[in-house]
């Protein structure tokens, strides 16, 4: 396994309340585990605010994660100390929905890709040049945009950069954090295709975060669904989406636009937005805009167990009509 | 009838003294409790044709041929008071961030009460009453209550309620919504277009949905006008526009459109990108990226009926008479 989410969690405290705020604490991610394999790309998707995007932060430990284990290629990297993670980083790299705050507006294309190497001492002379000429071709940038600035390309460019920076450090993993959902469609296929491609020529893993999930079922072979901290569902890409069994996996689906006329969108979609992680529901979190809810959603947190091919947090998820289609 | 009719429009933009055409020739028509929606990317001129409707154009902007008309009345060349008038209380407006169209200092409640007693004339008594009612109707819980609560005690949705009953507030004839739901999350975005569509149903308003999301387009419009570098390409009814779209550019649109409920094995991408208003080609503006491109693609084509009724229509070369097969590919 290349990388291992183990019972991950990670707390922020957040101070509210007038004019006597208190510190409380907010769970962003409570008891997260998922596993990615060699070449693989997982799909995490949710609202806003259910933690997706901490969870990726946690794992390149950009945030302090509370309690749980991150092992990527056999080592436990929550506890190592910085300087011997510095050493895994460029297999573990990151790309975000904003390239262009993860890039210097005063430094040239080409030396925010050869500082990365140098940083890493990938390569050193002459090789740098060829491995940033390199990696701009295999992002489909013409040579000459290693002397430009970043303000010069337009945001599919720039996203490219963002991943010829990943690249020169030849990562095993990439995790991307909406890494299309800024860009316009026909922009977002290009996106979406070189990394198909690199993840098929360069066997690249991929955590991929995105709430759109017609992106996440065209990219990854497994994802996991999260509301407020937890994932609720997990399992093979198509099967979540063509047989959803969680109820809230179901309103996602049921809710996700269709590009479809002929398909009429199902007619009663709940009202109700996501509680306030600061304070979550008792039980199983989704219960106060569940339609299937019993005493026990109320009461008891459901665990995340073997439904079918998949996994559910669920008391009922066996039980449950299946979902219109 | 329709509630509003563009006709044959032009909006220049001046930069640098030259005057570049940001809309060219846009004709469009919306019925009485119809939604027309117009998509298009970035810089495709959507939101610029909605400013022109609302005579909100920028100073540098302006419209210089072609008319709008809103219920029956000329409005392109109305006078900003006149216009301000329209504006309150015969287009409603919701626009993609409802934080900028709501006053932070003021309750939620006032500001939906202050419409009605600007352009209908009610007391403060009877715009406060009325404006509880709205918030009922966009089903804001406990409306009453929430009178008083500001903008920021809402959430995004709740926000976005707000700002729609601002909008209805004066029964408008048309509601022009540009992207209405981008901010929100997914199942916030479904209550919000549903609440819409009722909306103007029971109000029999024309709805002018500006969108980026054909997913949106196909479960909410009508009818679809396609836009691309400042053109109208395609206008269709929905069902024939995903059916039959007859555009390269519609086409290249639909196929690059990853699908939830479905397996592709790759999307269609179209290289490139829109260019720029000051690098625009003479003719087709999509010419750089068409894969049907041609010699006469230099000369703007003409916009035509293709299919079987009168209200499909394209502008582009491959469907005009003597026009290559190329379009059946």
């Amino acid at each position: 396994m290349l990388l291992k989410v183990e019972e991950l969690r990670v707390s922020f405290s957040v101070r509210t309340g007038w004019p006597f705020p208190e510190t409380h604490e907010l769970r962003a991610v409570d008891g997260v585990s998922f596993d990615v394999r060699e070449g693989e790309s997982f799909g995490i998707v949710g609202e806003s605010g259910c933690g997706k995007s901490t969870v990726a932060r946690a794992i390149l430990r950009l945030v302090d994660s509370k309690s749980g284990r991150v092992v990527f290629s056999g080592i436990d990297i929550t506890s190592i100390p910085a300087r011997h993670l510095r050493r895994l980083r460029p297999r573990l790299q990151m790309i975000f929905q904003d390239p262009a705050a993860s890039l210097s507006p005063r430094m040239r294309i080409g030396d925010a890709l050869a500082e990365a190497i140098r940083v890493h001492a990938i390569a050193s002379g002459p090789d740098i040049d060829a491995l940033v000429r390199n990696a701009l071709a295999e992002v489909g940038l013409p040579p000459e945009s290693a002397n430009r600035f970043p303000h010069e390309f337009s945001g599919g460019q720039k996203q490219r950069i963002g991943i010829a920076r990943a690249l020169v450090l030849s990562p095993s993993v990439i995790i991307a954090d909406e890494p299309v959902s800024a860009l316009d469609v026909s922009v977002q296929a290009q996106i979406l295709n070189l990394m198909a491609r690199l993840k098929k020529e360069r066997n690249i893993a991929f955590v991929f975060i995105s709430h759109d999930l017609g992106v996440v079922r065209h990219f990854c072979e497994r994802t996991a669904v999260m509301y407020l901290g937890q994932i609720i569902e997990t399992g093979s890409t198509r099967n979540l989406f063509d047989a959803p069994k969680h109820p809230y996996t179901r309103l996602l689906r049921s809710v996700s636009p269709v590009p479809d006329p002929e398909k009429p969108a199902h007619l009663d979609v709940e009202e109700g937005e996501p509680p306030s992680p600061l304070n979550p529901p008792s039980g199983c979190r989704f219960h106060p805009r569940c339609r299937f809810v019993t005493d026990i959603c109320r009461s008891e947190t459901p665990d995340l167990r073997p439904v079918g091919a998949g996994f559910v947090a669920c008391h009922h998820a066996e039980a449950l009509p299946p979902a219109e289609s | 009838m329709s509630v509003l009719s563009v006709d044959n429009l032009r909006t220049s933009l001046v930069i640098g003294g030259v005057e570049y055409h940001a809309l060219r020739e846009i004709s469009l028509s919306v019925a009485e409790g119809e939604t027309l929606a117009v998509v298009g990317e970035s810089g495709c001129g959507k939101s610029m044709l909605a400013m022109s409707v609302m005579g909100l154009l920028p100073s540098v902007a302006a419209i210089t041929m072609g008319h709008v008309t809103l219920d029956a009345v000329q409005i392109e060349a109305a006078s900003e008071s006149v216009m301000e008038h329209i504006r309150g209380a015969k287009i409603g407006m919701v626009f993609q961030e409802p934080m900028t169209a709501l006053n932070p200092v003021l309750t939620v409640g006032e500001q939906i009460a202050e419409p009605l007693r600007d352009h209908l004339g009610l007391s403060k008594r009877e715009a406060r009453k009325a404006a509880v009612a709205l918030m009922e109707k966009v089903r804001i819980p406990a409306a009453a209550t929430r009178y008083n609560s500001y903008p920021h005690e809402f959430s995004g949705g709740m926000r976005q309620r707000v700002v729609i009953a601002l909008a209805i507030a004066c029964r408008p004839r048309l509601l022009i919504a540009d992207e209405p739901t981008t901010a929100l999350d997914v199942t916030v975005q479904r209550q919000i277009l549903d609440l819409l569509d009722m909306l103007r149903t029971e109000g029999k308003m024309g709805m002018l949905l500006i969108t980026h999301n054909l997913g949106t387009v196909a479960g909410h419009a009508d009818r679809v006008a396609v836009m691309y570098g400042g053109d109208l390409v395609e206008s269709a009814t929905v069902k024939e526009l995903f059916r039959s779209p007859a555009h390269p550019y519609s086409r290249a649109l639909l196929a690059s459109l990853p699908r939830v409920d479905r397996d592709l094995s790759e999307l269609a991408s179209i290289p490139g990108r829109v260019p720029a208003l000051i690098n625009m080609p003479e003719g087709c503006r999509f010419i750089d990226r068409c894969p049907h491109a041609m010699e006469r693609c230099h000369t703007m084509p003409p916009s035509v009926a293709v299919g079987e009724s009168q209200a499909h229509s394209v502008r582009c070369w491959l469907h005009v008479q003597g026009g290559e097969d190329a379009a059946e590919g």
